[in-house]
């Protein structure tokens, strides 16, 4: 009880610095996750077609998924020092292996027949992808849109190690100056992004898996 | 028209072609049903004259025009395609699958929407009732009639049919066959149909060829192929029942009638020889009244049967 009292004194004494946290956290996860998706997908869409590309790239996504956030950041340290570029980097190689994962085996599995169709009526290559097998897969891609998004947002909060700023910063500092407040509102803050990440991306993906209604 | 001449198609790693030197011709206007076991090449062909497949060897022609030679994507654009599973867009509407060509072609949207319409009509479908609505929301044939308008929307004087009525129940199945047909001969539409079934074959091909391990077995028309078929794998294909196929081919209108009446109800206009024998085997008698007036005796049926020039 006394912890929350101190967290709720804490954000009445600094609420600047409480909205400034949060829109940093966000700025850090967005940057990470867009650089994350826009690699991904493409990808994704390009070595879908060929059996053996898609395994590999399957494969590397299992073994990028498996190395810890923080293993990860550390490794960064030599290369591009602290702040929040490699944080960014950090975070955008945790977003790739589950949009990765999910646009290849959501373009795997859009139904042959629609595939072949497609193909015999007279689609370039770019319309079946753009028309046909990227809608169809939009539902499995969202979802993997939406691992990769709450995954991001919780591994922000380690980018404090390494300088990054966000919401980690408060749980640091909060340990490091013994004030429990501070700590806890950055720790339920964190939390709180991570659940709305998930519920806000599981009611659209429901939209879009209702839209393509196959 | 469609023209394959010494087409075979080779796949790596494979000791046999699974096409093998295949010419066949499909006159304008006309159906062919491609036949044969499975694996002998049938889907392949087929494939090859859209180039799903290219061939490994050979020259095909459609319309005069060497479909070798032009872009793929044009080439198919100008050939209808239907498959078993149909492969309708899930996530579009019935009017938006039916416009998939029109589109492609560039077709102005007034004009798109009105061929839709039409297209639908033609194909059984009412366009106020069914336009709107998705795939999922159709029965089987529906669903197959779809596939059929969507492939006729963009008017291509050719059409490719894999299994067509593969996947809709036996029930409809006849009904859906014979309308078909119907429209395609009215249309004038050149059709090069792949089946399994030697019924929906000899029904729906002006004539037949049979394949077998990829090499074109025998190619004529689908009377003359079950009255003389060119050999023992041919007969065996076909069944043992192929002399009935062969009478349900022939309208009882064309064989010669008896003036005067006989008992038992007459037999409609649209009946076959092979559903007047089986009248006469049901009734035990040996002539039967047609709708058109006078009756048909059973050794009229068999003398006329065997005496036809394709017999």
């Amino acid at each position: 009880m006394e912890a929350i009292t101190q967290g709720l004194a804490w954000l009445q004494a600094n609420p600047g610095r409480f909205g400034e946290t949060v829109l940093d956290h966000l700025l850090l996860s967005l940057t990470g996750l867009g650089i994350g998706i826009a690699l991904a997908l493409p990808l994704g869409v390009a070595v879908a077609r060929s059996a053996w590309l898609a395994e590999i790239a399957i494969g590397g996504a299992g073994l990028l998924r498996t190395i810890p956030s923080l293993a990860v950041l550390a490794a960064l340290l030599p290369w591009l020092g602290v702040g929040f570029t490699p944080s960014v980097v950090a975070l955008a190689l945790l977003a790739i292996p589950p949009v990765l994962v999910n646009t290849v085996t959501g373009l795997n599995g859009v139904d042959r027949a629609a595939r072949d169709a497609a193909e015999g009526l007279g689609l370039t290559r770019r319309q079946q992808a753009l028309q046909v097998e990227l809608p169809l897969a939009a539902p499995m891609i969202f979802a993997g849109l939406r691992i990769s998004a709450v995954q991001v947002v919780s591994a922000a909060a380690l980018a404090t190690f390494i300088g990054g700023g966000g919401l980690g910063d408060l749980v640091t500092q909060g340990l490091a100056l013994l004030d429990f407040g501070r700590m806890l509102v950055g720790a339920v803050a964190i939390a709180a992004l991570a659940l709305l990440t998930e519920a806000g991306l599981g009611v659209l993906e429901r939209r879009v898996a209702a839209r393509v209604g196959a | 028209m469609i023209e394959l001449q010494g087409v075979s198609k080779r796949w790596p790693g494979t000791a046999q072609p699974a096409v093998d030197d295949l010419s066949l011709t499909v006159p304008e206007g006309t159906s062919c049903a491609l036949i044969g076991p499975s694996g002998c090449g049938k889907t392949t062909t087929l494939r090859m004259v859209n180039r799903l497949v290219e061939p490994s060897a050979g020259a095909i022609r459609i319309g005069g025009e060497d479909a070798l030679a032009m872009d793929k994507v044009a080439l198919r654009r100008r050939i209808g395609y239907v498959i078993q599973e149909v492969g309708l867009f899930p996530h579009w509407t019935v009017a938006e699958n039916v416009a998939t060509v029109p589109r492609l072609l560039g077709w102005p949207e007034s004009r798109i929407a009105s061929r839709v319409e039409e297209v639908l009509g033609m194909a059984g479908l009412d366009p106020g009732r069914f336009a709107a609505r998705r795939p999922h929301q159709l029965s089987g044939g529906e669903r197959q009639r779809v596939g059929v308008a969507r492939a006729l929307a963009g008017d291509p004087p050719v059409l490719l049919m894999d299994e067509p009525f593969g996947a809709v129940d036996p029930l409809v199945r006849g009904d859906l066959q014979l309308e078909v047909l119907r429209l395609l001969r009215t249309l004038g539409k050149t059709v090069l149909i792949v089946t399994h079934d030697v019924d929906e074959a000899v029904r729906l091909g002006d004539a037949v060829a049979i394949l077998r391990a990829g090499r074109l077995v025998q190619h004529a028309p689908a009377a003359e192929i079950l009255a003389h078929p060119a050999d023992d794998f041919v007969a065996g294909f076909l069944g043992s029942d192929r002399a009935l196929k062969r009478l349900a081919l022939i309208p009882v209108t064309e064989a010669p009638h008896r003036p005067g009446s006989a008992a038992g109800p007459p037999l409609p206009e649209d009946a076959t020889l092979r559903d007047a024998l089986s009248e006469m085997v049901a009734r035990g008698v040996r002539v039967v009244p047609l709708a058109g007036g006078g009756c048909l005796a059973l050794d009229d049926l068999l003398s006329f049967a065997s005496g036809r020039p394709d017999a």
